[in-house]
C-alpha cells in the first residue's frame, strides 16, 4: 500500500471484516454499566448506570470534565479495569457477546483483532527500549501471526496508512515526535483492522496543529477502513466536526446523548450548554463568558437530587431533592428535570432553548 | 509614548546540546524584539518547543540571555545589580506556573506563600498589614470569604482555586507584569474562563500587565490586547490581537488560526495542510524556518532570514511574501530582492 492511499478517501465497505451475522444490531451495546472503586472509606461509583450504543462505522465521542468517569467507562468497556475498580453491574455486548462475563482466555481472541485501544499518552504506552517494528511484531505474534514476511509487510502497510515512512519501524519511540508517536500508536491499533477502536484522549498531549491533523487523519482512515470509534476527550470543540454522536458525562452519569450536531446547535442539558459557552471563539464578536462556576462534586459525596444542581444556573427547588432520569427531548436524551413530565418548574425559569421549550408536552 | 515596562532587544538564548564530539547549538529563542506596556495583556502563542517558555524564563531571570538584552523600565537588567534593585525587579515581574497542583507547597496553608512573599517584598507592612493585604489579594482573584480560604491547605482546594492562589501570590508583590506560563491549560474547560476573567480584572482594576503564554489561541483572543506568534524560536507575527487573527499576514499564523477547533464554524483545513512539524532549531542556517511547511515558499525564503517588519502600524510580520505584498520586499530580502 502506498502512502497516497492514506489521502485517497476510498470509502471501502466493512464487508471484509468478519461479521457475526447480526447486521442490524449495533456493534457495541453498553447496558446499565456501573463501575465502582472499593476504597478504604467505602465504595464510590465512578460510572453510574451508563447506556451507550456504537453502530458499525460510527464515530461516538464522550466528553466531560476530568474525574467525571469517562476514562473509567472506557476501561470498563474494554475490560481493562484493575482493582480496586470493578464492574458492579451492567453488560457490554460487543458483536453479540457479553464481554463482562468473559474471562481473559475468552477475551484474548477479541482483543486487538476486533477491538483495539489507543491510550492517552503514546510515550507511556509504547515501550521506550524497543523499536516500533519489534513492538508491532510482538502484538502480531501474540495473536497468532507467525510469518516474518507477513508481519513485516503488514507493519509497513499500517505505518503507510498513518503517513509515516516505513524506515521508522527501526526507530525507537523517543526518536519520533509527539504527533508521530501518537500516529504510530494508531497504526498499531490498525494491525488487525478491528471493527472498533477505543481512543482515550489520543490528541490531548499535542499542539493545535498536530491535534487537528491527527483528527483529520483518524476520520479519513475511518472512512477508508470502516471501523467504529469510541473517542473520549475533555475538549468538546475538538470533536464537533468529527463525531456522529456525542455523549456528555457529568459526575459519573450520562447527562446528554444525541447527534453531535443537535447537541452543539441546541444543547438540552444546562451542563452541556455551560460547556459550550465556556469556549471563547476566535471569530465573530467578543462576548464576555462566565464558564461554569464551582467544581464537580466528589464521587464520595454526591448531591441527593440532580448532581449538577449546585452549579446549575437554572436550578429550582425540585432539583435539590428529585434525581432526574434521562428524558427524550427532540431525539436527544437529557438528564434534566426541565424535561420531566412531573417536576418541571411552575414557571419556565429561563428556558435553555426558547424555541423548543414552549412546545414541550 | 511612555517607556514600556519590559522591552526585549534581539533577545537570544542558545542551549548547548549533544556530547563531546557532536556539540551543537539549539536556538530556543532567536533575535526576539518585543515590548510589554502598562496595563496590557500580551499573549504569546505557538506550538510546544517554539520558545515561549524560554522567553518567560529569560524575563524571570531563570536563564540569562546568550545575546540581546532585556530592559526594565528603560534600564538594562544587568545594571540592576544591588540586592534592592534585584528584589524590586523580582517583585515587579513575578511568575504564575502551569501546574497548580505542584506549584503550591502541600504542607502549608495557602496563606503561607502569600504572607512570605509579602514579608520579603513589602517591608513597609506589619503583621496585621500583611494579613489584610493577603485577604485583599485573595478577594481580588475571586476567592471569598478570603479569611477562610487563606486557612485552607492546597489539597482542600480545586485546581481552579489553587491557580487563583497562584495569581494572588503574584499580585501581593504589587507587580508590573505577571508572567503567566500556560496558567489555565491544566484546568478543566468549565473553569478556565473564570481564570481568564481574573486576568482581565487584574489588568483593569489593578493596572497589572500580563504576558499570557498559551497554545490556546481562542483564549488568547478572549483576554489579550496584543498577540505575538512564535515559530521555532522566532517571533513571526505580532500586533493587535484582532488584526493578527482576522488579517493574519504570516502563513504560519494562518495555519494556526485554521487549526483552532471552533464548533460554531465549518472546518476549513485539510490533512495535507496540517502535515509537518516545527523543526528542531539546531545549528540553524539563514532562511525562514517555516519554509519547509509554507505553501507560499520562494527560493529566497530558504537563504535569507526574514526580519520582523512593521507592515501596518503596530502589526509586525516576518515573511518575505507578506513584505513584498506590502511593497517592502527590499527591506525584507535585502540584496536578494
Amino acid at each position: 500500500m502506498s502512502e497516497s492511499n492514506a489521502t485517497a478517501s476510498a470509502t471501502a465497505s466493512e464487508s471484509t471484516t468478519p461479521s457475526d451475522g447480526s447486521s442490524g444490531a449495533p456493534l457495541l451495546e453498553v447496558r446499565g454499566l456501573s463501575v465502582v472503586y472499593e476504597t478504604s472509606s467505602g465504595t464510590v461509583t465512578a460510572v453510574d448506570n451508563v447506556d451507550l450504543t456504537v453502530n458499525r462505522g460510527e464515530f461516538v465521542a464522550v466528553v466531560g470534565e476530568s474525574g467525571c468517569g469517562k476514562s473509567t467507562m472506557l476501561f470498563g468497556i474494554a475490560q481493562l479495569l484493575m482493582s480496586p475498580a470493578k464492574i458492579s453491574s451492567g453488560e457490554v455486548i460487543f458483536r453479540g457477546e457479553n464481554l463482562v462475563t468473559m474471562n481473559d482466555k475468552e477475551l484474548a481472541p477479541v482483543r486487538w483483532r476486533n477491538l483495539s485501544v489507543v491510550m492517552q499518552s503514546a510515550m507511556n504506552a509504547l515501550n521506550p527500549v524497543r523499536r516500533i517494528g519489534a513492538q508491532y511484531a510482538d502484538t502480531m505474534k501474540a495473536h497468532g501471526v507467525k510469518s516474518k514476511a507477513t508481519i513485516r509487510s503488514r507493519s509497513e502497510e499500517v505505518l503507510a496508512l498513518v503517513g509515516i515512512d516505513k524506515i521508522h519501524l527501526e526507530s525507537y519511540p523517543h526518536q519520533l515526535s509527539g504527533g508521530m508517536r501518537q500516529r504510530a500508536m494508531i497504526a498499531m491499533a490498525l494491525l488487525f483492522a478491528p471493527e472498533l477502536i477505543i481512543m482515550d484522549e489520543p490528541t490531548s498531549a499535542l499542539d493545535v496543529v498536530a491535534q487537528r491533523s491527527l483528527m483529520l487523519q483518524i476520520k479519513e482512515l475511518q472512512q477508508q477502513l470502516g471501523f467504529a470509534v469510541l473517542f473520549v476527550t475533555h475538549d468538546m470543540s475538538l470533536v464537533s466536526h468529527f463525531s456522529d454522536r456525542l455523549l456528555v458525562m457529568y459526575a459519573a452519569q450520562e447527562v446528554e446523548f444525541g447527534e453531535t450536531r443537535a447537541v452543539f446547535d441546541a444543547p438540552k442539558h444546562p451542563y452541556s450548554e455551560g460547556l459550550l459557552d465556556a469556549f471563547p471563539s476566535i471569530r465573530g464578536p467578543k462576548v464576555p463568558l462566565i464558564g461554569i462556576p464551582g467544581s464537580p462534586p466528589a464521587l464520595s459525596a454526591m448531591p441527593p437530587g440532580c448532581r449538577f444542581e449546585p452549579r446549575c444556573p437554572l436550578a429550582y427547588a425540585d432539583c435539590k431533592v428529585v434525581e432526574p432520569e434521562l428524558y427524550t427531548v427532540d431525539d436527544v436524551l437529557a438528564r434534566c428535570l426541565l424535561y420531566s413530565p412531573d417536576h418541571r418548574p411552575k414557571e419556565p425559569a429561563g428556558p435553555i432553548d426558547p424555541t423548543a421549550k414552549g412546545s414541550e408536552p | 509614548m511612555s517607556t514600556p515596562i519590559l522591552e526585549a532587544r534581539g533577545l537570544t538564548r542558545v542551549f548547548r546540546v549533544g556530547g563531546f564530539t557532536n556539540r551543537s547549538e539549539l536556538h530556543a529563542v532567536d533575535d526576539a524584539d518585543f515590548v510589554i506596556n502598562e496595563s496590557e495583556i500580551v499573549a504569546l502563542v505557538g506550538e510546544s518547543g517554539s520558545g515561549k517558555s524560554t522567553i518567560a524564563r529569560l524575563l524571570a531571570q531563570v536563564y540569562t540571555p546568550s545575546s540581546g538584552e532585556i530592559l526594565f523600565q528603560g534600564t538594562p537588567l544587568p545594571q540592576l545589580r544591588s540586592r534592592h534593585d534585584q528584589m524590586r525587579y523580582r517583585a515587579a515581574v513575578p511568575m504564575v506556573f502551569q501546574d497548580p497542583f505542584s506549584s503550591l507547597n502541600p504542607s502549608y496553608r495557602v496563606s503561607h506563600g502569600i504572607l512570605r512573599g509579602l514579608k520579603l517584598h513589602r517591608p513597609d507592612l506589619d503583621a496585621s498589614g500583611r494579613r489584610a493585604e493577603a485577604e485583599r489579594v485573595t478577594e481580588v482573584v475571586g476567592l471569598s470569604p478570603a479569611s477562610e480560604m487563606l486557612e485552607k491547605y492546597p489539597y482542600e482546594m480545586s485546581g481552579g482555586q489553587r491557580q487563583r492562589i497562584g495569581f494572588a501570590q503574584a499580585l501581593a508583590y504589587r507587580p508590573k507584569v505577571i508572567l503567566a506560563d500556560e496558567p489555565v491549560s491544566m484546568l478543566d474547560i468549565s473553569i478556565r474562563i473564570g481564570l481568564l476573567n481574573v486576568m482581565e480584572k487584574l489588568r483593569d482594576d489593578e493596572q497589572v500587565s500580563l504576558l499570557y503564554i498559551t497554545h490556546d489561541i481562542a483564549s488568547a483572543r478572549y483576554v489579550a490586547d496584543r498577540m505575538m506568534v512564535m515559530y521555532a524560536g522566532r517571533v513571526v507575527e505580532s500586533g493587535p490581537v484582532e488584526e493578527v487573527l482576522q488579517e493574519s499576514e504570516h502563513p504560519y499564523t494562518q495555519l494556526l488560526v485554521a487549526a483552532v477547533p471552533d464548533p460554531r464554524t465549518k472546518l476549513t483545513m485539510t490533512a495535507k495542510q496540517a502535515a509537518g512539524e516545527p523543526p528542531k532549531v539546531v545549528n540553524p542556517k539563514p532562511g525562514c524556518r517555516f519554509a519547509d511547511r509554507c505553501p507560499l515558499v520562494r527560493e529566497v525564503c530558504r537563504h535569507v532570514t526574514p526580519p520582523l517588519l512593521e507592515l501596518q502600524p503596530g502589526h509586525e510580520v516576518a515573511c518575505h511574501v507578506a513584505a513584498e505584498n506590502a511593497g517592502r520586499a527590499e527591506d525584507s530580502m535585502g540584496a536578494a530582492a
